[in-house]
């Protein structure tokens, strides 16, 4: 059984940096745990203690049910794909894949089917005798994978390893991968910066910032159910619109310039308050006739992108964007009616920014 | 109307063609290069190229100080083939650059590697460790003649009080013990040259490889033998090739700690070329001497270029 | 950094970087001590008893006053810093329009010359010596600081060279190009732009120089014969032995002041140094 366990685990560098703050985390067997987050997180430092390529300040780490705090990587079995790939250059791909087996003194005829089926799983087979550098991006970085796979590891580690190839390579990989982990069946821990690729693989999502984890969940709960602000304009894109309102003593109104609506039952008692109201792109239709819980703009920007249009605007006084139709025949500076669902309506603390 | 006017547009001063003319030359990539590389090329011809062909002149003469003597052919160069002090000194220099460079390259490695990590204080330890290189050679080399001085070695003490001898060791009154000294001093002056260079080409190698080996199980030992290693060989050949140039060549060390001596069992190529040029005043017979050193250094600096030629093909 | 056990860290890394510390530094100070220990103190033999060799506790000056008023030490010095200072100027200038000549102008014999300065290098001084005093006498320049001044540049300049070149390599092309279109011609551009930016390298280059001139000891000791004109390393030799007696305390006393004027301008110019060393490998 293979989950890892982090239990209240922190980071602090000797300059003072806290890196990493109480994270508390659960990953089940065979689960695919994908960490994501903006730069400086604290994803790849935690993901780096888990490798043992970092020292922990304070906290537990388990693979399974041993505590691997002080465990040197090698003793982990775990595997790891590194952003650069880390191919040993004067090495052939062949001997790349059988180092780490070599290095645990497998024998000859393991360690050649062992390679040879990683690289037929990864398509590589015809590259086994080439070095590195005569192999494009998007080759280097199945070696790499096929590295890891080879050693049959208990948990595979994997550090934002497709943000160095390009964009048409990336959704390929994605696919890939994920076929990749049905097939073999083995937990991982994926970092990424990358919203999209956080939704499209992982069974659940960590979401952090500065060192604490924000969300914990399935991909769709993260995106229906956001628990503050952040979390929500980081997933999805575009980007969820916030506008800032203030509620009226009694409780039943929120408004800002140009924008007013009523409060939900079950926020009435935030009367005299701030709130950040969220609403996705996707939630705001072009209003027919006449709808009580809309609002009238005029569109700045238009942007076609073929399968969809993105609408820019500015309500209550923010930025906005929605997205409709590609049949929807608007024109910029043209005035349009939105609607929305009250169902889709985020509504945030204004200080806390927690979802209310 | 037009022609006479056209016709004087034309026309540039005189002063005008010389500043463009001028102009044009130190444009001009040839010239100016010319001009740039003459005092360098002057130095180095005038105090290089000349007297090394005069040296060739001189070995092929029996010119003395004071007597420009005659013109002898290779006699110069049989005459020290059969002398067995410098057979002596030729396997001396042999010795000596041979075990020097290989102490050099163990230690200087070592120290590289754990110069390489991180902790406190590494700025400093890392200035002072290159003081051996810095410090002039005869300097340093006083102070270790010093410590092996027969009667008042701080060694001989040492090694007295820590109970491992009862009698002195012979440092550098034995011509074996002596030599095994100079290679001591020599490694331990040209050390911190290979540490600090080699240090140097540690930290290209990115961490992740490394990381990826360690991940992969390999041990310390492993890590630096297929990984580091391999991708170090460049660097380390071309610091290989120096430090043999210059020990192979060496002079100062011998000098200040031995001598030459005693009698004449500690020579290296050059000290004898002194002793036989300077001090015997036998200039021909002298530069025959040194030009042995010439062969070697030329032939150990072709290898390593084919070998390098070979790595970048592969 | 990689988690390693703890006994690991102390046998394979404290212990071996303490000897080397050790082994690198005792030279050092034992220089120091025996400098400043008295001369009753200096002789006691390796087997006394009551021998207390690695310390003193009477530090005294005797040997610092003995050697600056009995022997033409501070001439020494003076000499040698003015030499060093010269030589590395001359070595600098030659060495920097040399390296931005073969790094940057395209002419016919360009590698032929780059190679031929890589051979100089070759030529070890200890072969040159014999003849070259006789060229220095011919030029008149025996026995005088100019003998040196012009001969070290020879193997300063290749070194130069060679680090400079390597250094210019590095700026881009641009930079001369935008000037030039600006109005500078080729020489003014060199000067004025890449000069200024390739500074740090020139800095290398200069203080790596600088060590290697006063580490100079065969065409110092050939071409100077009267006291006053000799420089550090050659005075400490040839003075301070007076008819098969060291003076050990002077001697040491004087190996210790002729390192200081290095050691103390190494120190200002760390970080280049090292770049200097480093450079002249990998280029």
């Amino acid at each position: 059984m293979a989950t890892v366990t982090i239990r209240d685990l922190n980071k602090k560098y000797d300059n003072g940096f806290h890196a990493v703050k109480d994270v508390n985390l659960e990953i089940r067997d065979k689960e695919f745990m994908v960490l994501v987050g903006p730069s400086g997180c604290g994803k790849t430092t935690t993901l780096r203690m888990v490798a043992g390529l970092e020292e922990i300040t304070s906290g537990e780490i388990r693979i399974g049910t041993e505590v691997v705090n002080d465990l040197p990587p090698m003793d982990r079995n775990i595997a790891m794909v590194f952003q650069n790939y880390a191919l040993y250059p004067h090495k052939t791909v062949f001997d790349n894949m059988a180092f780490g087996l070599q290095m645990r003194k497998y024998p000859k005829e393991e360690v050649l089917k062992r390679v040879k089926d990683a690289a037929d799983i990864l398509g590589i087979e015809s590259l086994l005798e080439r070095k590195p550098r005569q192999l494009s991006g998007g080759q280097r970085q199945r070696v790499a994978v096929g590295r890891a796979i080879v050693r049959h590891p208990q948990v595979f580690l994997f550090d934002e390893p497709l943000s160095n190839l390009d964009a048409k390579l990336r959704v390929q990989m994605r696919v890939e991968l994920k076929r990749l982990h049905e097939r073999l069946e083995t937990t991982a821990i994926y970092v990424t910066h990358d919203q999209v690729e956080a939704m499209t693989l992982g069974d659940r999502v960590v979401v952090m910032k500065d060192g604490l984890i924000q969300q914990i969940g399935a991909p769709l709960e993260l995106y229906g159910n956001p628990a503050n602000k952040f979390v929500a304009g980081f997933i999805g894109s575009p980007a969820m619109n916030f506008v800032n309102l203030a509620v009226s003593s009694d409780g039943r109104w929120a408004e800002t310039e140009g924008l007013r609506l009523q409060v939900p039952e079950r926020l009435r008692s935030h009367g005299g308050k701030r709130l950040t109201l969220g609403v996705r792109p996707e939630a705001l239709q072009i209003a027919n006739g006449t709808d009580q819980h809309g609002f009238t703009t005029t569109v700045d920007v238009v942007e076609p992108l073929g399968n969809e249009i993105l609408l820019n605007f500015r309500a209550g006084g923010a930025p906005m964007v929605a997205r409709v139709d590609p049949g929807v025949r608007i024109k910029a500076h043209e005035s349009v009616r939105f609607a929305v669902e009250p169902g889709r309506l985020h509504f945030f603390d204004a200080e806390s920014e927690a979802a209310l | 109307m037009g022609g006479g006017r056209a016709g004087q547009d034309l026309h540039l001063s005189a002063e005008q063609v010389r500043v463009s003319r001028l102009t044009r030359l130190l444009e001009s990539e040839k010239a100016l290069a010319a001009a740039l590389l003459a005092p360098g090329v002057a130095i180095l011809v005038l105090f290089i190229a000349y007297p090394f062909v005069m040296a060739l002149w001189y070995s092929l003469t029996s010119i003395r100080v004071g007597e420009a003597g005659e013109f002898v052919g290779v006699a110069n160069f049989t005459k020290a083939m059969n002398d067995s002090i410098f057979q002596q000194a030729f396997r001396n220099t042999v010795f000596y650059t041979f075990w020097a460079t290989v102490f050099k390259l163990a230690l200087g490695m070592w120290l590289a590697l754990l110069l390489n990590r991180h902790f406190r204080l590494k700025r400093i330890v890392r200035a002072s460790m290159l003081l051996p290189f810095i410090i002039p050679t005869v300097l340093s080399a006083f102070a270790w003649r010093w410590m092996f001085d027969p009667t008042f070695s701080v060694m001989n003490w040492g090694l007295y009080h820590a109970g491992m001898i009862t009698d002195r060791l012979p440092f550098l009154s034995s011509g074996d013990w002596a030599m095994w000294c100079a290679v001591l001093v020599n490694t331990w002056r040209g050390m911190p040259f290979f540490a600090i260079t080699l240090l140097a080409g540690l930290q290209t190698i990115s961490p992740d490889l490394h990381e990826a080996a360690a991940l992969d199980g390999a041990n310390a030992w492993h890590r630096f033998w297929h990984v580091t290693w391999p991708l170090l060989l460049p660097v380390t050949l071309v610091v290989v090739v120096f430090s043999v140039i210059q020990t192979f060549s060496d002079f100062q060390l011998i000098y200040v700690l031995t001598g030459g001596g005693p009698a004449n069992s500690t020579h290296l190529i050059a000290t004898y070329a002194y002793q036989i040029g300077v001090g015997s005043g036998l200039l021909g017979e002298g530069a025959a001497l040194s030009l042995f050193m010439f062969p070697v250094l030329f032939a150990v600096v072709w290898v390593q270029l084919r070998f390098l030629k070979r790595m970048d093909n592969a | 950094m990689l988690i390693e056990r703890k006994w690991k860290k102390w046998l394979y890394f404290y212990l071996p970087m303490a000897a080397f510390i050790v082994f690198t530094l005792f030279p050092f100070y034992w220089m120091a001590v025996t400098a400043f220990r008295p001369d009753s103190e200096l002789y006691a033999t390796w087997r006394q008893p009551n021998a207390a060799p690695l310390w003193t506790l009477q530090p005294t000056l005797e040997h610092f006053y003995g050697l600056m008023k009995t022997t033409a030490f501070p001439t020494w010095l003076w000499n040698t810093m003015a030499i060093a200072i010269v030589s590395t100027g001359i070595s600098l200038i030659c060495g920097t329009f040399a390296g931005y000549a073969l790094a940057r102008l395209r002419f016919r014999g360009s590698e032929f010359l780059g190679t031929a300065i890589f051979i100089t290098y070759l030529v070890p001084q200890t072969l040159l010596f014999i003849p070259l005093a006789d060229i220095v006498r011919d030029l008149q320049l025996g026995n005088t600081p100019w003998a040196l001044m012009l001969t070290y540049p020879t193997f300063l300049i290749p070194f130069c060279t060679w680090l400079l070149m390597g250094y210019f390599k590095t700026i881009p092309k641009e930079l001369e190009e935008c000037a030039r279109i600006d109005g500078a011609t080729r020489f003014g551009a060199m000067v004025r732009i890449i000069f200024p930016v390739a500074i740090p390298g020139i800095l290398s280059a200069g203080i790596f120089a600088f060590t290697l001139s006063w580490n100079e000891f065969i065409y110092a000791l050939i071409f100077m014969s009267s006291a006053d004109q000799k420089t550090v390393p050659v005075g400490v030799v040839s003075e301070l032995i007076r008819g098969d007696i060291f003076f050990w305390g002077q001697l040491m006393m004087g190996a210790l002041l002729g390192s200081v004027p290095v050691a103390l301008v190494y120190s200002f110019f760390v970080e280049y140094y090292v770049t200097g060393l480093t450079g002249s490998v990998k280029g």
